[in-house]
């Protein structure tokens, strides 16, 4: 479980987060809703410590993430996973040295044991034979495929993802989000994503929360999101006018 | 100057960062023997080609300028030698290191800085700058000596080359030039300069790279900025420590 209190953040005379707190379970997928500029990233780089904040506390499982020594940090850092929007692969390293670099960096694994667990997440996220290739020569779904391997290489208590499904078609988006589910639940993990993917909202959204301006707006779950009416939440799912007729009838 | 004086102490707190101790010792090695590699055999060619017509030229110039018959004709090889040993060498050499390491670094970096990558070392709990950085300069201070010894003989054949083919001087005479008066110690002060300038072509654009924000007209900048201030440090450091060694 992960609780932010009070999460409060600048960049120069903008606020960006203005005091967020929320509890975050594990075990579920916990989503961060808003529209483009409403804090979403800078609040999940924050919870992972990318961003300093300006105020406010983040427990890991009762751990204040703020309060810690940058040594106890890293110990925390050991139990994040993170996907990010663009895969964030080392594209000079193959798929098969990309996964293992956590492991090599942080186990004491034999060489045979990495590959055997190397070759378990890339089977868990259904991919095989691309242990050799390069990130180059994968496409996008792929690359997140692989993202997520590494991301579960050390077995991590805490996942993060952001924007896991930018930049792909709806159905490999969805293929995605329901793999990211699927670790969820299997590994018991702390999953957060952010997005503004309303199919992943939809399918997906066990715990939701709606930032706008920089504050948390909304919390429920993909069945109260669609029965709300805050008007800004509205505006953010019946963006379009098809979506508004829909809606009216 | 305001803007001068916070990124000089940037560049000396990511110094702090890189200098922290490493947290693999095997991966940190790996990644410096890749890094010689890349660093050096990549720039062979160039400084093989440049260093030999260098010294050619070196040693036309200096024949076609001699006209007293005061001056022995070994002074030829003892200027072309001289020269480059002290200063083509080891100066010139590094600022052509500079503009072609120098701007590869930085891109590579400043890439990794735009993909997210330098953040997916950090989400892992790696000293990114530590792990990118740091096996680039030890890579670079083991590595370049040994192109600035390999560009030295370079040079002093092309003289030999051109000394033995034309009719201003003979070859025993370019010999005795190159052998006259020869001290270890103007390899030893070529060599500490090269020490110095081999973690300023290496840190200098690794802290560019590593700062960037934006796009990729950033990473652009960042390169040519690398090289500009790379080369700057170096003129300004090889005037004091020819300063310091030699005076």
């Amino acid at each position: 479980m992960i609780e932010i209190k009070n999460i409060t953040k600048s960049f120069g005379q903008t606020k960006v987060l203005d005091d967020i707190s929320n509890c975050f379970k594990q075990g579920e997928m916990n989503l961060i809703i808003g529209a483009s500029g409403s804090g979403k990233s800078v609040l999940i780089k924050c919870i992972v410590g990318l961003h300093e904040v300006d105020f406010g506390n983040i427990e890991f499982n009762g751990r204040d993430f703020t309060k810690m020594s940058f040594m106890q940090r890293k110990e925390i850092r050991s139990e994040i996973g993170m996907l990010f929007q663009a895969s964030a692969l080392f594209n000079s390293l193959t798929v098969e040295e990309n996964i293992l670099f956590p492991l090599q960096m942080y186990t004491k694994m034999s060489n045979e044991e990495m590959l055997d667990r190397v070759n378990f997440c890339l089977k868990r996220v259904n991919l095989i034979n691309v242990n050799q290739k390069y990130p180059a020569e994968l496409s996008g779904g792929m690359q997140k495929r692989v993202g997520i391997a590494r991301a579960i290489a050390l077995n991590p208590k805490y996942l993060f993802c952001d924007e896991p499904n930018s930049g792909l078609d709806p159905r490999t988006g969805i293929v995605i989000d329901n793999l990211i589910m699927e670790l969820t639940k299997e590994f018991q993990m702390t999953t957060i994503v952010v997005t503004h993917d309303m199919n992943s909202v939809m399918e997906t959204g066990e715990n939701i929360i709606f930032l706008h301006q920089g504050k948390k707006w909304w919390e429920g779950n993909n069945i109260e999101i669609l029965k709300t009416d805050n008007k800004e939440l509205c505006d953010f799912v019946y963006a379009s006018k098809i979506m508004q007729k829909f809606k009216n009838q | 100057m305001l803007i001068a004086l916070h990124h000089i102490g940037q560049y000396f707190l990511l110094l702090n960062r890189i200098f922290k101790k490493p947290e693999n010792f095997k991966l940190y090695w790996r990644q410096t023997l890749s890094e010689m590699v890349s660093l050096g055999l990549g720039s062979l060619g160039l400084i093989a080609i440049i260093s030999f017509f260098m010294g050619a030229v070196v040693t036309l110039q200096t024949a076609s300028n001699i006209d007293s018959p005061l001056i022995p004709d070994y002074a030829i090889g003892f200027a072309t030698r001289q020269s480059f040993i002290l200063e083509l060498a080891p100066t010139m050499m590094c600022l052509i290191l500079a503009g072609k390491i120098g701007s590869n670094i930085a891109s590579e970096i400043g890439t990794m800085r735009i993909t997210e990558q330098i953040d997916a070392f950090e989400i892992m709990g790696v000293n990114s700058a530590s792990y990118l950085i740091l096996p680039k300069i030890i890579a670079a201070l083991l590595i370049v000596p040994i192109i600035i010894i390999y560009s030295m003989f370079l040079g002093v054949l092309g003289g030999a080359v051109v000394a033995s083919y034309s009719d201003f001087s003979s070859m025993d005479k370019y010999l005795l030039g190159i052998r006259w008066n020869f001290t270890m110690f103007s390899i030893v002060y070529a060599l500490i300069k090269t020490l110095f300038f081999a973690f300023i072509i290496t840190s200098i654009p690794s802290f560019f790279g590593y700062y960037v924000r934006g796009g990729s007209q950033e990473i652009g900048k960042a390169a040519t900025k690398s090289v500009v201030y790379s080369s700057i440090v170096i003129l300004i450091v090889n005037y004091i420590l020819t300063e310091l060694l030699l005076m």
